[in-house]
């Protein structure tokens, strides 16, 4: 699995993108964000804000959204263009 | 149909015109500008490789679905922009004027609530992101149905 995180998210975690083996029982975005944010402070965002927006392969996504093994999946803000 | 996410600027006239075509009546056309005041030294917005031509690809289908468009064009920048320089183009052609004008305005309002661009102001003071605006999510709301 590919994740990646923009704008804000990136600095607040420190991290743009990384390949990830995604654990056996994590099966939706909302169990990935609990997951994550146990990586300590810094990724406590991941589940406290609630504005935090997601995408699946390229798709707007929500919580209940399922995860596989080799999805894309990437973190941000809510969405500033235009 | 013409969708673009690039660094370099474009000539929105250039765009307009390419618009017309077979049964064209009309073409409408919105320009987005990095807004200048005396605060703000640069803009840069950063996005999703990917998924924003994908975003946009799917807003610009939809209008042509739901508005019946000819044509439509959308162009997207990326990187550090200056007070006055062009952000976003967007170009509607249609039979008829309503058409052009309400898919030029839905493509508008899905764009700045669904394509994955995100702004980074920088002032005299520091830089900050900017936070999305609570208006745009209800313009998007209103073409649900």
């Amino acid at each position: 699995m590919k994740i990646f995180y923009f704008a804000g998210l990136r600095e607040k975690v420190g991290l743009s993108e990384e390949h990830f083996d995604l654990p056996e029982g994590i099966d939706t975005v909302r169990a990935l964000r609990a997951h994550l944010a146990g990586r300590g402070e810094n990724w406590q965002a991941l589940t406290q804000d609630r504005m935090l927006r997601v995408a699946v392969n390229q798709q707007m996504a929500g919580a209940d959204t399922p995860l596989k093994g080799d999805d894309e999946v990437a973190f941000f803000p809510p969405v500033t263009g235009g | 149909m013409k969708i673009t996410v690039q660094p370099h600027d474009f000539d929105a006239g250039e765009e307009t015109a390419a618009l017309s075509g077979s049964g064209v009546g009309g073409i409408v056309s919105f320009v987005g500008l990095v807004r200048g005041d005396d605060e703000v030294l640069s803009m840069t917005l950063e996005h999703y490789p990917g998924m924003t031509e994908r975003a946009l690809q799917d807003i610009a289908e939809e209008a042509v679905r739901r508005w019946n468009l000819l044509d439509v064009s959308v162009i997207h920048r990326y990187g550090r922009l200056r007070p006055g320089e062009r952000i976003v183009y967007v170009g509607t052609a249609a039979a008829h004027r309503r058409e052009a004008f309400e898919a030029c305005e839905f493509i508008m309002d899905y764009l700045k609530t669904r394509a994955p661009f995100w702004k980074y102001e920088e002032t005299h003071d520091g830089g900050r992101w900017v936070d999305a605006r609570a208006e745009d999510e209800f313009s998007a709301e209103r073409w649900q149905r």
